[in-house]
């Protein structure tokens, strides 16, 4: 059995007593897409801050690689040294909701700062990738702009680029088009497809439907901090579940 | 007194202004980053002190702080009244202001979204770099305005060394007002404070419009 890119097993968050995440766990394999999809509230958002350690998880562990990066023991959270932090961290980048671009920042500095100053690679080389990139997202003429310059949708595709130029072997998406109106959506959807035509490992965290059917080899449906269904997405969108069915009813009640 | 002797002696004492203006804020600048980082201290006892500082620093008249710092080495230590003066000048104004830039520093900290250091974090970027290259810059921008505000304060304030027998422009216009009975000494001091503002504020209006290459 070859080892999975993630695996969060039997994770548990709670938020002032609510308890958000209800023994939930998840396994990633490479070049997987995966969906998550539910309500507001059902928890998928915080699994991800999870995922991504920018959440403290109460019980439970997570791994990349077969590395442990978080995991409790008699109750007590643990993590490993700095380093092996560090090197867990360059697994996975992380497309906000929001973009959190760095304002100061040129589009170019904005995804060319951390390979150079982080990663430490060759200034020449960083910056050829990123104009791959940028070409690639559609966004070449923008290189000198600053991100106040730019549509929302235009802002989440520089985001998209700048977690790229860090070669994550896997890319977590927390709603990318739930800040944008729906023309600015579809260039997003676009770009983010044309990263699964690719096989590059993702999981995405949405509330487009239409999107996660097309796009994922699986899909999850969360709700109230538990998986409810989990399955290929013609599995997943055709389950029997009664809240699964709810949710989709309302979805496509809003879409007439 | 001619005007002209009149002038050429509070252009002297004017220089001593500048000279506790540019040092108070050399001091006071970066002094008020450490402040800052003694307030938002996880070590709570440093916290404390430095919040009961602040609020000394803010709650009492920096007159009296300047006599302070004057008379207290001398009564408590008996120390050489003529020798320090200078230093507790500087000493003073510069602890007063810190406290009021760390102030100003926090409130543009605070205003940095979470997303910005979350961002950074998955970036990989450490503690510093994203203190350095991320927050701060834009904290620059945030709080120049209110940094303007003090700056331009503290050129009036320079006139409070006085109280301790400084001989600075002020003093000077005092002095000279009193021997020839006149108030023009006074006018004199109030157009060179008014014209040093004016410059200061050009030239912070004009970092301002620097940093507005982004927003």
């Amino acid at each position: 059995m070859s080892t999975n890119l993630l695996e969060m097993n039997h994770i548990k968050k709670q938020f002032d007593g609510l308890q958000v995440l209800k023994d939930v766990s998840i396994h990633v394999e490479e070049g997987e897409v995966l969906s998550i999809i539910g309500p507001s509230g059902s928890g998928k958002s915080t699994l991800l801050r999870c995922a991504t350690l920018l959440t403290r998880i109460d019980g439970g562990e997570i791994s990349y690689m077969g590395k442990k990066a978080i995991w409790t023991e008699n109750g007590k959270v643990c993590m490993p040294s700095k380093n092996e932090i560090k090197d867990i961290q360059s697994y996975f980048g992380l497309v906000f909701q929001n973009f959190n671009l760095f304002p100061h920042f040129t589009v170019m500095k904005n995804i060319t700062d951390a390979p150079i100053h982080v990663q430490k690679r060759n200034k020449d080389e960083v910056y050829k990738e990123a104009r791959e990139l940028l070409a690639k997202m559609g966004l070449s003429d923008k290189e000198d702009a600053y991100p106040y310059q730019l549509s929302g949708g235009q802002c989440q595709r520089v985001a998209i680029a700048r977690a790229l130029a860090l070669n994550p072997k896997i890319l977590f998406f927390d709603e990318p088009t739930s800040a944008l109106d729906p023309e600015l959506t579809g260039e997003v959807l676009r770009v983010i497809r044309s990263l699964a035509d690719l096989h590059i490992t993702m999981v995405i965290v949405t509330h487009e439907m239409n999107f996660a059917k097309d796009i994922s080899d699986r899909v999850i449906f969360m709700d109230k901090g538990v998986i409810a269904v989990e399955g290929t997405p013609s599995e997943v969108f055709s389950s029997s579940n009664a809240r699964m069915k709810e949710f989709l009813g309302k979805f496509h009640q809003g879409e007439k | 007194m001619s005007f002209q002797v009149m002038l050429q002696q509070l252009t002297t004492g004017f220089g001593s202004t500048l000279v506790i203006f540019f040092l108070t804020l050399l001091f006071s600048l970066p002094l008020g980053m450490v402040v800052y980082f003694g307030r938002v201290s996880r070590f709570k006892p440093l916290s404390w002190i430095v919040k009961a500082y602040i609020s000394i620093m803010r709650g009492t008249p920096l007159m009296l702080q300047l006599l302070l710092w004057y008379f207290g080495p001398f009564y408590l230590w008996g120390m050489n009244i003529g020798g320090y003066k200078f230093t507790a000048i500087i000493l003073g104004c510069s602890l007063n202001y810190a406290a009021y830039f760390a102030e100003i520093y926090r409130s543009g900290i605070e205003s940095i979204p979470v997303g910005q250091y979350e961002a950074a974090q998955l970036l990989g970027y450490n503690k510093s770099q994203t203190f350095f290259k991320i927050v701060l810059p834009q904290v620059v921008k945030i709080v120049l305005p209110s940094v303007t505000n003090e700056v331009i304060t503290l050129v009036k304030d320079t006139s409070l060394v006085y109280s301790v027998s400084y001989i600075e422009m002020f003093a000077l216009a005092k002095q000279i007002a009193a021997a020839q009975t006149t108030v023009l000494p006074f006018v004199i001091a109030g157009v060179f404070y008014y014209v040093f503002n004016f410059v200061v504020a050009w030239v912070m209006e004009w970092l301002e419009k620097k940093m507005n290459y982004y927003r």
